[in-house]
């Protein structure tokens, strides 16, 4: 099988991050090893791989590391050819790398700030998520999937925790945005995404979301 | 399927950096292209609005009638569309991840330091911001070391993606030495860097869409005081 004995990745199970680049891994089939990082106590090889960012997820192939994990999708869909998970065309390539930066810039901002602020702030905070939620329940419209295929690729795997983090997300966070009702296309692509046995596979249980969620609110909230 | 003879248009303004991306990876396949020149104050046009209605924001391409969006969108689209020689990205994977990884940080970690070293808000920041500045500049360079090999760019003999990426910046960078009356590029700490600039604004896909660095400082001090005095969003 491609991959094996150089192939490592740094990471934690309940990293979104972490889980994209898993996803990928695991729809083409490539062996890895997983090196599960306490970020709390961050390990010498972390900081070594990622000294400028000190984050994960870091895949390291041949001994060099790669970081973002938007960038390891690329690298790997680039170095591994089966099963692609970008679309073939330049233009499609151009809408899936500028939605998926929407979704990790825009959408991700205003649901941390959703999550982590009270009040006033947080009102605004939620009203900034769920306009950038219609932006993407726009784009949904015609879809299947976000790449508009029968099978899940780049942009789903980057979407992904809009699937299954987000609800967690709210529950720490204290507010309810997701609605069926309000956003049908994207309960729709929840569900068929959900029901991809790679992804329901690897995803981390409810409650160590929970708790690492819970953590990092106590941590971050304002008093 | 995109055809490399369908029209091209780039809409922008003489000053942003991610249009000057956009516009150098055309030059450099010689890609001939109309440009709309946004009018800043006077509001956002119909064309800019109605081609990237979910952030109306510089630059758009727009070929055979398409827009893409986000200037390092951009000019991957344009190496993937006219894909004969000169590349811009690199071709080994690493090499491309690495230079994606670089572009990224220049953009969300360094250029925001670079617009307080200009338009300084108190001491304490502006020496924050030059301490992080020049820890971006240590790994440019070295990174310019280990691409070039010896060659003129980043991308070896010819122009590349991270010459695109950083060499945009220049016009600010100049506009922040000129500012604040310290070198961020010198021959004692950023040789190669150094000699780099000069190679890179006169380069014939580049020297006509660098900005001039007085219009620029202007254009700046003008930007920061229309921020400052606009009536906040009810």
């Amino acid at each position: 099988m491609a991959g094996g004995e150089d192939l490592k990745l740094l990471g934690t199970r309940q990293s979104m991050f972490t889980q994209r680049v898993v996803w990928a891994l695991k729809l083409k089939g490539i062996e890895y090893e997983f090196i599960e990082e306490d970020l709390v106590n961050k390990s010498s090889l972390l900081l070594t791989l990622n000294p400028v960012h000190k984050k994960v997820p870091v895949l390291v192939h041949g001994g060099k590391p790669i970081i973002e994990s938007k960038i390891i999708l690329e690298y790997i869909d680039e170095t591994w050819k089966e099963r692609p998970i970008l679309p073939q065309h330049p233009h499609d390539r151009a809408y899936a790398r500028f939605w998926a930066a929407f979704i990790d810039d825009k959408l991700m901002e205003a649901s941390k700030k959703a999550f982590a602020l009270t009040g006033d702030d947080q009102v605004k905070a939620i009203e900034s998520t769920v306009e950038a939620l219609q932006l993407l329940e726009k784009e949904l419209h015609v879809k299947k999937n976000f790449g508009g295929d029968e099978e899940i690729g780049y942009l789903d795997i980057v979407a992904g925790w809009i699937a299954y983090w987000f609800q967690f997300i709210e529950e720490v966070g204290g507010f309810k945005v997701m609605e069926s009702a309000k956003f049908p296309c994207l309960d729709s692509w929840t569900k068929s995404f959900l029901q991809v046995p790679t992804i329901t596979q690897n995803l981390p249980p409810p409650d160590e979301l929970r708790f690492v969620f819970g953590a990092i609110r106590t941590a971050t909230c304002p008093k | 399927m995109e055809r490399s003879d369908e029209k091209v248009k780039v809409v922008g303004t003489w000053s942003s950096q991610f249009v000057m991306r956009a516009r150098i990876a055309l030059n450099i396949k010689s890609v001939s292209y109309e440009f709309h020149q946004e009018r800043l104050w006077e509001g956002k046009s119909e064309l800019l609005l109605r081609s990237n209605p979910a952030q109306k924001k510089v630059p758009v391409l727009i070929h055979g009638g398409k827009p893409i969006c986000e200037s390092f969108n951009i000019v991957e689209y344009v190496d993937e569309v006219w894909s004969s020689a000169p590349s811009i990205l690199p071709s080994d994977p690493k090499e491309r991840a690495t230079a994606r990884f670089l572009a990224a940080y220049l953009d969300e970690k360094w250029f925001p330091s670079m617009r307080t070293v200009g338009y300084p808000q108190g001491e304490d920041a502006r020496k924050a911001a030059i301490a992080q500045l020049e820890k971006g500049l240590v790994l440019l360079e070295e990174a310019f070391v280990n691409y070039s090999k010896g060659k003129s760019f980043f991308g070896g003999d010819q122009i590349g993606y991270l010459d695109i990426a950083f060499g945009s910046y220049l016009g600010w960078l100049r506009v922040a030495e000129k500012m604040s009356e310290i070198k961020l590029l010198s021959e004692a700490k950023t040789p190669r860097l150094l000699q780099w600039a000069d190679s890179f604004s006169s380069h014939a896909a580049v020297k006509d869409v660098m900005p001039d660095t007085e219009k620029l400082a202007d254009f700046g001090v003008r930007a920061k005081i229309l921020k400052a005095t606009a009536t906040p969003k009810l």
